[in-house]
């Protein structure tokens, strides 16, 4: 059980205010805490970010590397995702090999920008069938104060966008790089926006204490376009129909707000 | 009449069983005024509450009952029993000596070693503990003979029958005593394996019939007709038996 | 929404590659309560889906840390098969494998009373034999039987399947090669009697429109599901009936 775990009656008031359309912070339903997000401030990753939602922080570094393509797609660069729950974020995260929730939470940043394909891979075939660009995406949690997901896929488009690949030519088989830097191609940019369940309401971007009392979470990322592009329902409890039609609407709203944070026009 | 079933149908989990101003009894859940079935289960009324007959449960132990178990670990408080429920009991050393242990004096395994099976009682259990056992009462402690049965821990009552008529018949008819524990175990001892034997066949049959009419009686007839052919069989070969001897 | 083109998958009058319609469930085979040791236990078969699922439980909770003092913890295991692939799987638990055993928890969880059972551990065991899409649906409808075949209480059955979008047309269960081929599937699990979805996951691309047709897909296949569930139990029942009852005994027994 979570060492911070807010005392009962603190629990039971952030329920109760929920049901009653009001936020401990005083912030509606749907609003996200205050978004801070500063790129590039990790030089030796090829790109990186850093976002602060309200007191989560994220940091996402990219690394490109050559490496081999998958077999049943010999003409695309290949994307991997990585997560960390670094144990300085919480006093709940322990150091070890990854457990379950630092692979969903990778895996559920993964969906978003791959199904949208927001990166141009067949533009990081060196090769078809023998060498490609491998983007590593990793983030990094630095501190845990609430919707993990939404900072960071946040950051990771932030970072994503930051990418500079080196330019380079072939000669021999063998990857020579040359001056200078291009932007990694991308052409889609996926916003997961996470919805909790507290006492039968659904609200946007919960914080800790908030997430201590949910019964149930539901993530659903947006692409450029308003189409939907991941979803994962986590948690113990569940959704009415209802429910997932109602946040799937708000999520497309929300989607294009926070993408202006992100991606200037 | 907002009942959707008729007593003795098959219902299984989620079953809308009633609705409104039924009670819901063993084996079922109300919510917003519908009541659900909780297990697969044979369904049944009786006034106004709505319960099921479950066809599979395990054993939850309540403070009182009887159960017979077997010994798991020796530790130096006591000893931690298997009573084939989701929870180890424990029997402390100090119940069983009726006595404060002397850890270095007193010999554990030599009252009840790993494996041994025992009669006892359940005399504390809530949600925050295992259950506590005692064997201080009458007709409780060590068993060293007999024949251990295990049934579905919600057959017992059909095992015992009503104001303990089965259990009557089993016992007049087999000469075995019978000790029943409310966890699903039966101790049989009788005079002969062949008694025991068809003891054991007898609560193997109210097992699976457990849930029709008539059983008591369909019992009593195939305990006479096992004994009847017996003593024809008997009379006929003059077979001279061995004496058996009774084991655990 | 879709153009009728014939594509590899699904041809120009709707009929996919097995010969199934747009919204129609591949055949389904359960059997429950065929292990001996487990304390519940269940068997599918899904087109060519093999998956077994078992149940202990409730019992003591190993390593004593992971109990929880207010209910029991349900522990869950989804695993594949190395030869249930066609290129074959390292048998050492894959990043998906613990996606896929935490959302099954989660799906199920709801459903059990586990706050009757504190301090022990509920541990389900999926085990996918032969695999071809859909194996976390049909995971969780054969656990959910798993479970109340082990007389653990439930509020509901969990009933699951997945729908999508293959060569524009929405579709209902999709095999493995239109999950790849396809342009979104989404799994989702379902307790009818609560209204609840308690599993829902989506890879791809759909509009809101073609979202929530989707979703309304989806139900109705769980609701089919549901219902082979009830009967998978009652076959159960009816077999250890018959091998007993002598024939005078002909009471109605459970016709529904």
């Amino acid at each position: 059980m979570s060492s911070i775990m807010a005392a009962k009656v603190r629990q039971k008031r952030v329920a109760q205010l929920i049901a009653h359309g009001k936020r401990l912070d005083g912030r509606e339903p749907t609003d996200y805490r205050e978004i801070q997000i500063e790129s590039g401030l990790i030089e030796r990753a090829e790109g990186s970010a850093r976002v602060r939602l309200g007191k989560t922080e994220v940091l996402v570094g990219i690394k490109i590397e050559a490496g081999e393509p998958f077999s049943d797609v010999p003409n695309e660069g290949v994307l991997t995702v990585n997560a960390e729950l670094v144990p300085l974020a919480s006093p709940t995260f322990e150091a070890g090999p990854p457990d379950e929730n630092s692979v969903e939470l990778a895996r559920v940043v993964d969906r978003g920008i791959r199904e949208s394909k927001a990166i141009v891979l067949e533009d990081l075939c060196v090769e078809p069938g023998k060498k490609v660009f491998i983007v590593f995406v990793d983030i990094y949690v630095l501190n845990h104060d609430g919707n993990l997901i939404d900072a960071s896929a946040l950051a990771s488009l932030a970072a994503l966008m930051n990418t500079k690949m080196f330019n380079y030519e072939v000669k021999e088989g063998e990857i020579k790089i040359k001056p200078g830097y291009k932007p990694l191609p991308m052409r889609n940019y996926p916003i997961a926006v996470t919805f909790a369940k507290i006492n039968d309401k659904l609200i946007v971007d919960s914080w800790l204490e908030e997430e201590q009392v949910m019964d149930a979470r539901l993530t659903m990322a947006a692409e450029k376009d308003g189409k939907i592009c991941a979803i994962q329902k986590g948690g113990y409890g569940y959704f009415t129909a209802q429910q997932i039609f109602e946040a799937s609407k708000i999520a497309q709203q929300k989607a294009v707000e926070l993408r202006k944070l992100v991606v200037k026009e | 009449m907002p009942i959707f079933y008729e007593r003795r149908q098959l219902v299984t989990p989620g079953d809308l069983l009633a609705e409104n101003e039924y009670i819901n009894g063993e084996n079922t859940y109300k919510e917003n005024g519908k009541i659900y079935a909780t297990r697969v289960g044979l369904f049944d009324y009786e006034n106004k509450r709505v319960f099921v007959v479950a066809l599979k449960a395990f054993y939850i132990p309540m403070v009182g009952d009887t159960v017979i178990g077997k010994v798991l670990e020796v530790t130096l408080g006591g000893w931690m029993v298997d009573i084939r429920a989701p929870y180890l009991a424990m029997l402390r050393a100090s119940d069983a000596l009726e006595r404060p242990v002397r850890p270095q004096k007193d010999d554990l395994p030599s009252l009840f070693d790993v494996g041994d099976l025992m009669i006892a009682k359940i005399v504390a259990y809530d949600r925050t503990r295992d259950p506590l056992l005692t064997v201080l009462e009458r007709g409780l402690g060590k068993i060293t003979r007999g024949q251990l049965i295990e049934i579905t821990p919600t057959k017992i009552p059909r095992v015992i029958g009503k104001k303990g008529s089965m259990i009557a018949v089993l016992k007049e008819h087999t000469g075995c005593q019978i000790t029943i524990g409310q966890n699903g175990r039966v101790l049989i001892s009788g005079k002969s394996p062949d008694d025991e034997r068809l003891a054991t066949m007898a609560i193997r049959k109210i097992e699976q019939e457990a849930h029709t009419t008539g059983l008591t009686d369909r019992i009593t007839d195939m305990l006479r007709k096992e004994k009847g052919e017996k003593t024809e069989k008997e009379v006929v070969e003059n077979v001279s038996k061995e004496t058996w001897k009774t084991d655990r | 929404m879709s153009q009728k083109k014939p594509g590899k998958l699904i041809d120009e009058n709707d009929v996919r590659l097995d010969g199934r319609k747009l919204n129609e469930m591949r055949p389904l085979k359960i059997e429950v309560g065929i292990l001996g040791n487990a304390d519940g236990s269940a068997y599918i078969e899904h087109g060519k889906n093999k998956i077994l699922a078992a149940v202990y439980g409730p019992r003591e909770i190993h390593p004593k840390h992971q109990a929880l003092p207010d209910r029991a913890a349900l522990r869950c295991r989804y695993h594949m098969a190395p030869f249930s692939v066609q290129e074959r799987k390292s048998p050492a638990p894959s990043r998906r494998e613990l996606e896929l055993s935490k959302v099954i928890r989660e799906a199920l969880e709801p459903s059990i009373f586990t706050e009757y059972y504190p301090r022990t551990a509920i541990d389900l065991f999926i085990e996918v034999l032969q695999a071809d899409g859909g194996t976390r649906c049909a995971g969780i409808t054969a656990a959910s039987l798993a479970l109340a075949d082990a007389g653990i209480p439930m509020r509901d059955l969990v009933s699951a399947c997945a729908a999508g979008k293959v060569e524009g047309r929405l579709v209902l269960d999709l095999t493995d090669m239109e999950d790849k081929s396809g342009e979104a599937d989404m799994p989702l699990a379902y307790m009818p009697n609560l209204n609840a979805v308690t599993l829902l996951q989506m890879d791809g691309m759909l509009t809101n429109e073609e979202f929530e047709q989707v979703v309304n897909m989806t139900l109705e296949g769980c609701k089919q599901i549901n219902q082979l569930q009830k009967e998978a139990l009652r076959a159960k029942y009816e077999a250890v009936k018959e091998a007993e009852i002598e024939k005078e005994e002909v009471e109605e027994e459970g016709e529904e």
